[in-house]
């Protein structure tokens, strides 16, 4: 694996999940900050509990080992709110009882306090996106693309330190998705994130450019 | 009763009240002891736990409880209960854990065997407190021996008297002309007119009263009843009141398969026309039906040729209330000649009193004989003699037989 | 998660198991030692068999036992049955949904309340001869027919199935509003399979975990139920826990020992329906595995849908009928058979009620809004800390919580009297919450925990991975996500809160007053409109709860569609 800078990077160091005794899988790798690094593997190959263990809810029946060190940090024993870990699902997950803006406000940092640059920033960041105008929407009656970008912008801004996508374009239709995947690699190219990409399509894969590592052929 | 007469009542009653100076010397009510009584019991809160299933008694408690407020400072709290039972084993579960003070009970209306109970098991107040309220003078000690002596048990002033009962039936005119003036018409009645009559099933007080009517008018030694039954031939005395029953069974309603459950379910059968006799244990009680709407204004009064049973109910104190002084003020004032007419007043309640009319001053006299009871109500003279109750002990002996027979086939 | 390095119980669970555990053991302790004929306090002081010789000498025992078991086994299956029948047949329709906004509202009548209007609907004096007589009948007086109290306790069973379809068709509401429950559906009509066929063999296995603690709570409660057995049960003799109570309080104190050998028997009796019920269930199982791989698609099942269509149709018109004829009531002066309706109004009895029961009213309100507030924040504490610490299902600790459901109350109070009594605390508000917390809490664990599991966790994750702390997570996002449940389990908390009647009677020593003990108390009169009007009250404080949980999440979520789904 490529030389990283440690102190910017996210760093799996010997990683390893098992389930019952069973090996699931084993990685050791570095993403640089700015860098997507793929994961391929059929479903059940244990991806989205790597993503687990490195945001920290990895589930109790799980064995783990390993450290993860994100931007100079060992992260592997803090709670999943200290580690400062964007994820991304398979579907948007906005929450159902909020408005698009509220989604975002909640994401924002408490340390910024002035509301009316908490509503700038969530403005701005729905703007980025093409969705000005969008703020005071229930977020049921926008499109899965739609959803998908406010998601993105949720995620960045609570300023995280790396960015994790469990599969998030698997839900959107083909013409929409190869322009939100490029606006979530441009989004994390430009705040210099780390990127660690789980997916099962090679067209995403080839779309992050970056390494790929194959569960089934571990 | 109109507002009016309530409201001369409430004058003559304050009245009425004992002012110092103003009787004679030896007027108990001006004694030292009764006006420390009085002093310990201004402030005082007293629970009185008292059957809450009557609308009418619930309205009497409750004016009664705001005269003793006014004029004593006693605040007077009526815990509706639904079985009186239920208060003595709270007084039990007391005693249990060791609670000689501050009971939650400080006044419970009683009478027969949850009394026997509670003086057998050392559950109440001191002996002789209710000869000392002011107004036990007036008590008809003499004619209405029920006052001291409760189901043959001796009171000994544990109990202070409130009301008289007497077991009465009713009957609606309209569909009866004649109602049966014997145990034998009652049970040639039934016989002609299969399904229309029945008791409620014991161990319900009324049931069980039945039981006990018909006991006391077909046992051969009368004596055997005032004895715990234990010494008596249970099976022997109590041969023709089976036989009676299991004749009178057939013709019941519902074949005796089901029973009314109290004596309001009967009072409700009545007004159906489901049954064409409810049982009563209060002489004025059609009458208060009738204006209360529950019976129909054909419903009247009677009772059996050679006297029905008859018994005092009263109030008693549980040995661990705090509030004993206040207690005792309540229980007086339910003694005094104005609450006991109100009390009597078909149409507030209906319950004849426990006091000697006759020996009261002139003032008093006259509240009780200007009473209108009304055509449903028999007057004192139609009631007919009172017998006596059985000792308490021939209570369960009967609910058991009677269970035995007729209620787990 | 850091909660996983230590691995002690959470506050709240010991908290839970201590508010339960104590009062269940104190409250076995002081029934079983009386029973084996311990009670100092009136002189019996030595262990014996001498309470179970006197049990076993009462007349009508084995008949009292047999009817509690029958009445109340019978009464749960044949709720149940009706229940899945229907559900079967009409999950997801139109009709459904109707009847569904039909039944859950009866969840909040009182039992006794219920006993009371079906007793007047279907007594030969009762309002369905009324209607018919005498014109079509003949009658001008009521006939003498055994239909209330009759000894085979049908009425009793029938009473029961009226009150527990409403109880048994919420909890499967809820658990078929699980996700996806919608895609098997179409899956079975895609593969062919008839609607029946489909629920009972794809959807049924999945949601029945969900209803079988429901329906055994229902057994044990069918089974040692009091007030409705006294109102609609037989008499000659009555079943065992009516007796039981008789005994309780009868004044011949003895027969206290009695009564407690007695509970230990109730408790035999509704262990031995239960393992019944369990043995059925088996059978059941094994019979339906035998067919699902048959291939037998059932697609003529019209005529079992409407059989169970018509059962539940007359279930609710059953209650709709006593609870109108109960308002009724509340206002007749005079009612006499055979009029159909009051000869005589009373409204001033109405309004009177409402002045004079008004501090009842409070108490009961105070009560049922501090113990439903409490369980429910309980409940959800115990929910939150296991979920947090990984732990959401400890069998030990369920079979805890759910003790004081399965077994019959009067077996425990006269000893958790006893405890209050030591500690000082009887007759005051916190024993009175204590001890009705003790019941409440199990209903709110009940009603809330799929509600909660069933949440996607995913929500959770994301709004920690944007750094969101847990109580912000428990404020801002659980809790907005699960109003709905939320205060559905208030509602239901509050309404079993307002129907404790012996724990607030005991525990309360008089001085708590309710607008349950009031019209327990007000009913022994059997003055009709007045019990009548007490129902009524009683009913008040459930519905408006239920009302409520209804109306809050549909106006403060109208402008928010995916939480318009039910998410019960």
């Amino acid at each position: 694996m490529q030389a990283c800078d440690a102190r910017t990077g996210l760093v799996l160091e010997n990683v390893a999940i098992r389930l019952g005794g069973r090996l699931l899988l084993q990685v050791d790798c570095r993403i640089d900050a700015g860098s997507v690094l793929t994961i391929m593997g059929e479903s059940g190959s244990g991806k989205s509990s790597l993503l687990d263990f490195i945001a920290g809810f990895l589930r109790p029946d799980f064995q783990a080992s390993g450290r993860v060190h994100l931007k100079g940090r060992d992260l592997t024993d803090l709670p999943a709110q200290e580690r400062h870990v964007g994820l991304m699902f398979q579907t948007p997950l906005l929450f159902p009882h909020m408005s698009v803006l509220q989604n975002l406000l909640f994401a924002i940092p408490p340390g910024i306090r002035q509301r009316s640059l908490r509503r700038d920033m969530a403005e701005q960041a729905l703007a980025d996106v093409g969705l000005a105008g969008f703020a005071n929407r229930d977020p049921a009656t926008l499109s899965g693309g739609q959803q998908t970008r406010v998601a993105l912008m949720r995620t960045l801004l609570a300023d995280p330190h790396a960015l994790l996508l469990d599969e998030p374009f698997s839900s959107l239709d083909r013409t929409r998705r190869a322009d939100i995947r490029a606006q979530v690699f441009e989004a994390a190219r430009r705040k210099s994130l780390p990127v660690l990409l789980v997916t099962h399509d090679e067209e995403d894969a080839e779309a992050a450019g970056g390494e790929v590592f194959r569960l089934d052929q571990a | 009763m109109t507002r009016r007469f309530a409201a001369t009542l409430g004058l003559l009653g304050t009245l009425l009240l004992p002012l110092p100076g103003t009787a004679q010397e030896t007027d108990p009510a001006t004694s030292q002891e009764w006006q420390s009584v009085l002093e310990e019991a201004r402030g005082q809160t007293v629970y009185f736990h008292a059957w809450g299933g009557e609308p009418r008694i619930n309205a009497y408690i409750g004016w009664a409880a705001r005269e003793v407020e006014r004029d004593f400072g006693v605040r007077v709290i009526h815990v509706k209960v639904s079985d009186t039972a239920t208060v003595v084993s709270q007084v039990l579960a007391e005693k249990s854990v060791g609670k000689a003070s501050g009971g939650a009970v400080d006044l419970i209306w009683i009478n027969g065997e949850n009394f026997a109970a509670m003086k057998e098991q050392g559950l109440l107040a001191e002996q002789g407190w209710a000869e000392t309220l002011p107004n036990w003078r007036y008590v008809d000690v003499e004619n209405k021996p029920t006052v001291s002596v409760d189901f043959t048990v001796p009171t000994d002033g544990q109990e202070s008297p409130w009301g008289m009962a007497k077991l009465v039936f009713m009957y609606d005119s309209a569909r009866l002309d004649t109602p049966p003036a014997t145990l034998q018409a009652l049970l040639d009645h039934a016989k002609a007119h299969p399904g229309r009559f029945s008791y409620p099933q014991p161990p319900n007080f009324y049931g069980t009263t039945f039981l006990k009517q018909v006991l006391v008018s077909t046992v051969e030694d009368k004596a055997a009843l005032s004895r715990p039954v234990d010494d008596a031939d249970f099976e022997a005395l109590t041969a023709p009141l089976f036989a009676y029953l299991d004749d009178l069974h057939g013709s019941l309603w519902r074949q005796g398969e089901a029973f009314p459950q109290n004596a309001s379910h009967m009072r409700q059968l009545l007004a159906d026309g489901e049954l064409d006799i409810a049982f009563s244990f209060n002489p004025g009680d059609a009458a208060g039906a009738i204006a209360n709407g529950e019976l129909p204004p054909s419903v009247r009064t009677f009772v059996l040729d050679g006297g029905t049973i008859g018994n005092t109910h009263f109030v008693a104190i549980p040995f661990n209330s705090s509030n004993k002084a206040g207690a005792k003020v309540f229980a007086d004032f339910l003694l005094t000649p104005m609450a006991q007419t109100r009390k009597q007043d078909p149409e507030i309640w209906g319950d004849p009193t426990v006091l000697n009319v006759a020996a009261l001053p002139a003032n008093e006299k006259a509240l009780f004989e200007a009473l209108d009871l009304g055509p449903a109500t028999l007057s004192p003279e139609d009631l007919g003699p009172v017998l006596p109750e059985p000792h308490p002990s021939w209570v369960a002996a009967l609910e058991d037989a009677w269970l035995q027979r007729y209620g787990a086939e | 998660m850091t909660g996983r390095r230590h691995s002690f119980p959470e506050i709240p669970t010991l908290l839970v198991a201590l508010l339960l555990a104590g009062p269940v053991l104190a409250g076995l302790a002081g029934t079983v030692l009386p029973a084996f004929g311990y009670l100092p306090v009136l002189g019996y002081d030595r262990i014996s068999l001498e309470p179970f010789r006197e049990l076993l000498a009462a007349p009508g025992l084995a008949r009292s036992a047999l009817l509690s078991f029958g009445t109340g086994l019978v009464a749960s299956l044949l709720s149940l049955a009706i229940v899945l029948v229907f559900a079967a047949g009409w999950a997801g329709t139109a009709t459904f949904q109707r009847l569904s906004r039909f039944l859950s509202p009866l969840l909040s009548v009182p039992h006794a309340a219920a006993a009371i209007g079906l007793a007047f609907l279907i007594a030969p004096s009762g309002f369905l001869v009324r209607a018919l007589s005498p014109w079509a009948t003949g009658w001008t007086r009521p006939p003498d027919l055994l239909i209330l109290n009759d000894p085979l306790g049908l009425s009793l069973t029938f009473g029961l199935v009226a009150k527990e379809v409403p109880f048994l068709f919420l909890m499967t509401l809820a658990a078929l509003s699980r996700p996806h429950i919608r895609d098997f559906y179409r899956a079975g009509a895609s593969l062919g399979y008839g609607r029946m066929a489909t629920f009972f063999k794809i959807v049924l296995p999945q949601i029945y975990p969900l209803i079988r603690l429901p329906v055994l709570a229902v057994i044990a409660y069918a089974t040692s139920v009091v007030d409705v057995a006294v109102i609609l049960g037989p008499t000659t003799p009555a079943p065992l826990a009516p007796r039981l109570v008789g005994w309780m309080s009868d004044p011949d104190l003895s027969r206290r020992l009695t009564a407690s050998a007695g509970a230990l028997l109730q408790l035999g009796v509704t262990s031995a329906a239960l393992l019944v019920y369990l043995i059925l269930e088996r059978l059941a199982l094994s019979g339906l595995r035998g067919r699902l791989a048959s291939g037998h698609r059932h697609r003529h099942d019209g005529a079992a849908r409407h059989a169970g269509l018509a059962l539940m149709v007359a279930v609710i018109t059953v209650m709709m009928l006593s609870l109108l004829l109960l308002g009724l009531w509340s206002m007749a002066r005079s009612w006499w058979f055979p009029a159909l309706l009051p000869q005589r109004w009373d409204l001033m009895r109405l309004a009177d009620t409402f002045t004079m029961g008004a501090p009842a009213l409070w108490a009961t309100l105070a009560l049922a809004v501090t113990t439903a507030g409490l369980a429910t924040a309980l409940t959800l504490w115990l929910l939150d800390a296991r979920s947090h610490n990984n732990r959401p299902s400890g069998r030990r600790l369920k079979a805890l919580v759910f003790l004081p459901l399965l077994l019959p109350q009067i077996g425990f109070l006269f000893g958790l009297q006893m405890l209050f009594l030591l500690a000082g605390m009887s007759g005051s508000f916190p024993a009175v919450l204590l001890a009705q917390l003790v019941f409440v809490f199990p209903y709110a664990v009940l009603s809330l925990s799929d509600s909660w599991a069933r949440l996607d966790p995913r929500y959770t994750k994301a709004a920690a991975s944007i750094g969101a702390s847990r109580a912000r997570i428990f404020w801002q996002v659980r809790l907005p996500l699960l109003l709905r449940p939320v205060l559905t389990t208030l509602a239901v908390a509050a309404a079993v809160s307002v129907g404790q009647y012996l724990p607030t009677l005991m525990i309360g020593a008089g001085r708590i007053v309710t607008v349950t003990t009031e019209s327990v108390a007000l009913a022994s009169g059997g003055n009709r409109p007045v019990a009548a009007l007490y129902a009524l009250l009683q009913l008040l404080i459930p519905l408006t709860g239920f009302v409520l949980a209804a109306l809050i999440p549909a106006v403060l979520y109208r402008n928010r569609a995916a939480m318009r789904l039910e998410r019960g």
